[in-house]
């Protein structure tokens, strides 16, 4: 059974026809082909599928798309464009948040939501508010200076 | 943006920007565009004969392309010439729960799933074996004929006069460990994307690996083809650790499959089969006698160690080898017994994991090497420092040692962290402890045994004068092509912006063997000096002739071309080499680097495994708080220092030492794949395989030291193993001195510091009893 979608993605309105039991991230992934979003595990688990819904971080592969209907859905890919990086994605970088890379775009998003929201975080709220997306190779050390860098700059 | 930097700069990686705009292409986003459904059929059993595999009513499944089974490949592989005892779909025994057995390639996902449903197996379940000693019993049914015993390999090692060290000893104590299975997680789950293309009877992969290479010979072998008929791609992978340091089944499976389907079939494991895939750290036990002199010098050392191998080969012997040739090369031991037993079980196989074979004895022996100071009332530090190599020295057993910075890396942290002024002196349920550690920086030898050179690199100028290196070496996360394109930089003087590095992908880049045993950063840094030179020759003498001088007058400053002493400006890079590409046309300058044969090791057997061409060395001290009620350990911080040799990339090179010791507090603190009785997983998802999160992970302050290596490309050794083993050892020894409690057993869950507080309760209640009466 399919439904019609509508929704602003990475600010554009959009619809599709999807099915009623189809999962966001496959909707980003295989229907739109946008495969910056990852699944690192089984559902739940990881954070790797984190985007932004109506400005707060959520997880894509344990949310319909069917529940999406009007929402504001906002990916790595939104972030940066015209030859310039947003400043989570500058600081990952020049910082090292980032090494293998797979878990980074979730990383970023669900930092996005927390600077959209406390744009100062102290060093606790940053541990807390990325407590649900696993790195697997920095330790963290270096995701928690990018993300302290990124608070100090204009988006 | 990134300012452009060579060898010993702080430099932001090379394939960063695609990272965190999303742009990175990871194996299973290529999988997105229209590929058949790849899926495998695991075995339910343990151990079992598998006597029948009917798979028509899945051939007959509408939407189905292919099904593959034992039938169809008789090849065994495995990443060890002398041990490949695995076939990519079982052939009448099935060993470990996640065998795979059969796999279908179909439209879509569903139809897939259908099909594996419809298969039908008929089995005769067999005994089943789950730990070490289990599988050891007499009588315990055989996994492998040609190990009756279960034993794949028993080493025995002796080196010096043990009886006589210890006879000599004024203190000898000796303690047992166990040590929890662990795994890799690392966060891409296993994928291949294999596309096989009939008329021209030609495979393409792109896998999820960190050894295109063998995963090439392994593809070769299975599928009964020529290598030039197949082309490995590594696209970007998310993280290694060792997990994919072999070809895996997965990688096989996706290249029977696309070729009985003749076209593009991708295999996206869950987190489950990747779990299930395993290759990680065995359980282990590990019994270590240490003799001491009253001053602390180690005069013997005795090791027993028995890994649970699991249910294949794959690099086992390679395991137990590195537990006993790195139990003691670390420090100055000359009396030294080993003997490792490496067992089948029927569990998911063991393989190599980040510190390989080195962790659990190095947990053992810096634990009892604690204690024992304790008891002399000597300092940890004071200990170590007793036993320091003075390079260049050949260990006992053969291993060759150039440089040593161990010994700055004792003061780094001992002074970073307070510790004369801390340690013994913080409040009850804090504590101070450390450790040492150290790891090879790639294994001498190779595993295949060619001749030909250990890495090879490929240097391309076109007439856009570019650079463009081309590698082998698995860019994986670890910075390896950042590596390659500041050492070209550097011999070049460049800027960063002018080197384009392509990595791993066999139609256009060379050989190499592989991210994996830290070899990367020594062999290819290596390779890759010589292919620079190389090049550098060829614009010199292009320079040369412009300049109307001889080469040997030409100096290169600042990046011009210049005849030495003399008043031109110069040549520029883009002019020297458009003249070289006049004459040559498109230049490709190769280098390749070999490891001599003095680095290869002891003559003993098995003396090739812990020897390198140099160690890095590590030290770290570990700060816990410990709350008795609860039984839960807080690492508050970790002060570590790291011998690299040389940092070529200081921020890459932090990064990896605090992902080693983070990696080690994971296995330190609550990691552990378990089985119920009937060898079913516990562990195997994101949840209940318990990777420390940010919110539990410390702040960890990290000491670059460098003893440039006579032999390391710009003195560099390996950088993000060596911290490893240190972090268990050290956090085991804080925790004695928060609650003068010595536990033994990895993890150190909350559980077993209540039970050993308990313990320890009622052992003083007696001793109180014994004494009143």
């Amino acid at each position: 059974m399919k439904r019609l979608l509508s929704l602003v993605l990475n600010g554009k309105r959009r619809e599709d026809a999807v099915a009623e039991n189809l999962l966001l991230v496959d909707y980003l992934r295989e229907v739109v082909g946008l495969t910056g979003t990852k699944t690192g595990c089984d559902g739940g688990e990881c954070g790797a599928c984190t985007v932004l819904i109506d400005d707060k971080p959520r997880l894509a592969c344990i949310t319909l798309a069917a529940s999406c209907d009007d929402a504001r859905i906002e990916t790595i890919e939104s972030l940066g464009g015209g030859g310039r990086l947003n400043r989570l994605q500058k600081a990952f970088h020049v910082k090292l948040g980032t090494q293998c890379g797979f878990c980074t775009p979730g990383m970023i998003m669900a930092s996005e939501g927390l600077l959209r929201q406390r744009p100062q975080p102290t060093e606790a709220e940053i541990r807390e508010a990325l407590g649900g997306n696993i790195c697997r190779c920095t330790g963290y050390v270096k995701i928690v200076e990018a993300v302290q860098s990124a608070a100090g700059e204009a988006p | 943006m990134i300012a452009a930097a060579g060898v010993g700069k702080p430099t932001p990686l090379v394939d960063g920007i695609d990272k965190v705009t999303g742009r990175a292409r990871f194996t299973a986003d290529i999988a997105c565009d229209g590929a058949l459904v790849g899926r495998i059929l695991r075995s339910p059993w343990a151990h079992a004969d598998i006597l029948a595999v009917d798979a028509s009513a899945a051939r007959a499944l509408p939407g189905v392309r292919a099904v593959v089974t034992g039938e169809d490949c008789d090849k065994t592989f495995g990443v060890l010439p002398i041990a490949m005892n695995e076939y990519p779909l079982a052939r009448g025994r099935v060993r470990y729960r996640g065998d795979p057995i059969a796999a279908v390639a179909a439209d879509d996902e569903a139809t897939a799933e259908r099909a594996l449903g419809l298969i039908k197996i008929e089995a005769r379940e067999l005994p089943a074996a789950f730990t070490s000693a289990e599988a050891r019993k007499p009588g315990a049914a055989a996994l492998h004929d040609k190990s009756p015993d279960n034993v794949q390999r028993a080493v025995h090692h002796e080196f010096g006069d043990v009886a006589a060290g210890f006879a000599s000893a004024d203190l000898v104590r000796e303690r047992t460990f166990h040590a929890a299975e662990v795994t890799h997680a690392m966060m891409e789950p296993h994928a291949a994307v294999a596309t096989w293309d009939g008329e021209r009877e030609h495979l393409t992969i792109q896998s999820v690996t960190q050894v295109p290479y063998y995963v090439h010979l392994m593809l070769a072998r299975c599928m009964d083809l020529p290598e030039s008929r197949i082309r490995v791609i590594k696209p970007f992978v998310g993280g290694g650790f060792g997990a994919r340091t072999e070809a895996l089944n997965v990688e096989i499976i996706a290249g029977l499959l696309a070729r009985a389907a003749s076209g593009k079939v991708a295999i996206r494991c869950t987190r489950e089969e990747t779990f299930l895939t395993h290759r990680g750290r065995p359980e282990s036990d590990v019994r270590v006698k240490i003799g001491l002199t009253r001053d602390g010098k180690i005069v013997a050392v005795e090791c027993e160690a028995v890994q649970r191998g699991g249910a294949y080969a794959g690099y086992g012997i390679v395991t137990i080898l590195y537990a006993g040739g790195l139990l003691h090369s670390l420090y100055d031991v000359t009396n030294v017994k080993y003997d490792g037993y490496r067992v089948y079980t029927n569990t998911p196989p063991c393989g190599a994991m980040r510190g390989h074979g080195s962790v659990n004895v190095r947990h053992a022996f810096e634990c009892v090497l604690d204690a024992m100071a304790e008891e002399l009332g000597l300092d940890p530090f004071a200990v170590r420092r007793a036993n320091l190599l003075v390079a260049p020295v050949t260990t006992i057993n053969g291993a060759q040692v150039n440089s040593y910075g161990l010994p700055e890396c004792l003061d780094r942290v001992e002074a970073a962290s307070g510790w004369r002024a801390r340690k013994g002196k913080l409040p009850k349920g804090r504590g101070l402890g450390m450790a040492c550690s150290h790891y090879v920086s790639g294994s001498a030898k190779p595993v295949h045994w060619t001749g030909q050179p250990d890495a090879t690199v490929s240097l391309r100028v076109d007439f856009d004068t570019g650079i463009t290196a081309l590698t082998g070496a698995a860019e994986i996360g670890q910075g390896s092509s950042t590596v390659v394109a500041q050492v070209v930089a550097e011999v070049l003087d460049l800027p960063l912006a002018r080197i384009r590095v392509i990595s791993s992908d066999s139609a256009l880049t060379p050989r190499d063997l592989g991210s994996y045993s830290s070899r990367v950063t020594l062999m290819v840094g290596n390779a890759t000096i010589d292919a620079a030179r190389n090049l550098r020759a060829v614009l010199v003498e292009a320079a040369a002739a412009k300049l109307d001088a001889k080469p040997e007058q030409i100096e290169i400053v600042g990046g011009l071309y210049r005849v030495a002493g003399g008043q031109d400006a110069g040549l520029r890079f883009e002019d020297v080499a458009l003249a070289a590409l006049a004459k040559h046309g498109p230049i490709t300058a190769s280098g390749t680097y070999r490891v001599p044969t003095m680095f290869h090791g002891g003559k003993h057997k098995g003396g090739a495994i812990g020897a390198t061409v140099g160690f890095s060395y590590a030290a770290q001290v570990v700060e816990v708080a410990v709350d008795e009620a609860t039984g839960r350990v807080n690492v508050e911080k970790v002060w570590v220092a790291q011998d690299v040799g040389k940092a070529i990339n200081p921020l890459a090179v932090e990064g990896q030492i605090q992902g080693g010791v983070w990696m080690g507090l994971g296995q330190a603190l609550s990691e552990e794949t378990r089985f119920d009785d009937l060898g079913r997983p516990l562990h195997a998802s994101m949840l209940e395989y318990r990777i420390p999160t940010i919110a539990e992970s410390p702040p960890i302050e990290v000491a670059i030291v460098e003893s440039i290596d006579p032999y390391g490309p710009f003195g560099a050794k390996e950088g993000s193993e060596g911290c490893l083993a240190g972090f268990p050892p050290a956090l085991a020894n804080a925790i004695a001195d928060a609650l003068d409690l010595r536990l033994s057993d990895l993890p150190i869950t909350p559980e077993k510091v209540i039970d050993g507080l308990i313990k320890r309760r009622r052992e003083r209640r007696l001793a109180e009893l014994k004494r009143s009466a």
